[in-house]
């Protein structure tokens, strides 16, 4: 792809979010889908692509009724939509399609028509981490931290800090699941979930959704909302083993993800105005600045605490809240993609001004995946 | 309780799981360069060769990370449990529990040295565990 080719013309989330006991999980697909289609000004026959995670590319068209020349069904978890953005800016580059749909939805809290969870005994999780007693995301996220705060010189605080500034631009989006302010104390002091983490550590479960209509820089300029250009974009995946990571201090697919799309864009770090780290957990912002090269090793703890990434900071971070504030349904990567596109729309609740660069670094699995999109509102 | 979530072995995993239940912990090496690696597969993941072999792995590890579980799934029980990662002497990592220790940060210390133990389970499947090593 050639950088700012491919522009996002259409994207929007779910009508609701949080808690929506009344919509499945395909509901949720659909709902985002005709409010990104909404958005563009697009309907189902203006498309010709479609990307998802959880359900099936097949039954994303087949209930938009899209007839498809594209479709991809890539899932590697939560950041699967940084891959989608990734594909699609391909294949409309090489004339597979001209316009994509990519879509989540899930069904996190209230489990409507979601798919019950486990995996197969004979899987190697299954042989190798199931039997001793991992249960949900975290008791397998955060298994590698202590090695980590070990190494680098970090603390309990450390993580509490993330968690701390992330709620406060969570209060300036109304569409936030949590608002209220929140203190370091009242992080240490949250019911414990996983030594070392506690529970305003942890994640949101929540249900909702977001799509986005990707289509030609040539096709943008005809359409209704303010193009931002794909500058650049990167992925990679590890293991499906969180115990198999090859150093516990790093993420390999972060680097490896982060790298190239910096590399496609051609941009430095000064350059970046907006930053979105997908926070599963409140070490993963850390581990993001590091491993993308926005801080030495070791320093990403003191560049949190000191208020670079917060409100009036000069690298904007998780501006919706992020998953600990904002929302989390389960595959979080698509709300980080949206929150980078309001923002070099300028229509975000927690608008950073003049933003002009922003980059969306997802996660997927328990460091099993990563895919990092690079956007911009410049042509 | 409900009876603990177990492995089922694979036709490629089977000589680790009986091991495990022999007593022994198995590893595999790679008869091209040497790679010594873990969970089991009949070919070497850093060059590819399909010349490799099983060998018995001394059974010492360092603690390397691990979490405290404070709300145990159904199949393990009311307490708090460990849920580590140990780092084996001859290289690769592994997932265990860390028993015969108490499940506290003061005494779950990284970097401890740790040993093999196997717990025997239902089916003819022993788990391998690692306790505080002595002496
Ligand atoms: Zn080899």
């Amino acid at each position: 792809m050639n950088p700012k080719s491919v522009a996002v013309v259409g994207a929007a989330e779910t009508t609701q979010m949080g808690r929506i006991p009344d919509v499945s999980v395909i509901g949720l697909h659909a709902d985002a889908a005709l409010n990104a289609m909404a958005d563009a000004g697009l309907s189902a026959k203006d498309i010709d692509g479609v990307a998802c995670a959880g359900i099936s590319p097949v039954e994303l068209a087949h209930y938009m009724g899209i007839t498809p020349t594209y479709a991809d069904g890539t899932m590697v978890g939560g950041c699967s939509f940084m891959l989608h953005v990734r594909h699609a800016a391909a294949a409309i580059s090489n004339g597979l399609c001209n316009t994509v749909l990519i879509t989540h939805g899930e069904s996190g809290r209230s489990r409507v028509g979601a798919a019950p969870f486990g995996r197969s005994p004979a899987s190697l999780m299954g042989q190798f981490e199931m039997p001793f007693g991992v249960t949900s995301p975290p008791t397998m996220f955060t298994v590698p931290v202590l090695r980590y705060l070990k190494e680098r010189g970090y603390t309990e605080e450390d993580l509490a800090w993330v968690a701390v500034i992330q709620r406060e631009w969570a209060a300036l989006n109304p569409r936030a699941s949590m608002k209220d302010p929140i203190t370091v104390d009242d992080v240490l002091n949250s019911p414990m979930i996983a030594w070392p983490f506690r529970l305003l550590m942890c994640c949101l479960v929540t249900d909702g959704g977001g799509a986005l209509i990707l289509t030609s820089a040539d096709r943008a300029k005809d359409m209704p909302q303010r193009p931002v250009y794909i500058l650049g974009t990167g992925e990679s995946v590890e293991t499906p083993m969180v115990s198999q990571m090859e150093d516990f201090t790093t993420s390999k697919a972060f680097r490896v993800s982060g790298k190239k799309a910096f590399t496609e864009a051609g941009i430095s770090h000064s350059d970046v105005d907006h930053l979105m780290i997908y926070d599963a957990f409140a070490h993963l912002p850390l581990y993001g600045l590091e491993d993308l090269g926005f801080c030495e090793r070791g320093e990403a703890a003191e560049f949190i605490r000191n208020r670079n990434t917060a409100i009036g900071g000069k690298l904007p971070l998780n501006t919706n809240g992020g998953g600990l504030s904002y929302m989390h349904s389960g595959m979080y990567g698509m709300y980080a993609l949206q929150e980078s596109v309001r923002q070099l729309r300028g229509t975000a609740e927690a608008q950073v001004d003049g933003a002009k660069i922003s980059i969306a670094h997802g996660v997927g699995g328990m460091f099993a995946a990563s895919g990092t999109i690079i956007m911009t509102n410049e042509k | 309780m409900p009876s603990r979530i177990l492995p089922q072995p694979t036709p490629e995993t089977q000589h680790f799981w009986d091991g495990c239940r022999e007593g022994v912990l198995k590893l595999q090496r790679c008869g091209c360069c040497a790679h010594v690696y873990f969970p089991p597969r009949p070919f070497c993941p850093d060059c590819s060769s399909r010349d490799v072999e099983v060998f018995d792995a001394s059974g010492k590890a360092l603690l390397w990370s691990y979490v405290i579980n404070h709300r145990p799934r159904p199949d393990m029980g009311s307490e708090p449990h460990s849920i580590a990662v140990v780092k084996l002497a001859e290289g690769p990592q592994m997932m265990t529990n860390i028993v015969e220790c108490p499940q506290e940060p003061e005494f779950l210390v990284l970097d401890m040295p740790v040993e093999v133990v196997f717990a025997e389970q239902e089916g003819g499947i022993s788990l391998p565990f690692f306790k505080p090593a002595e002496g």
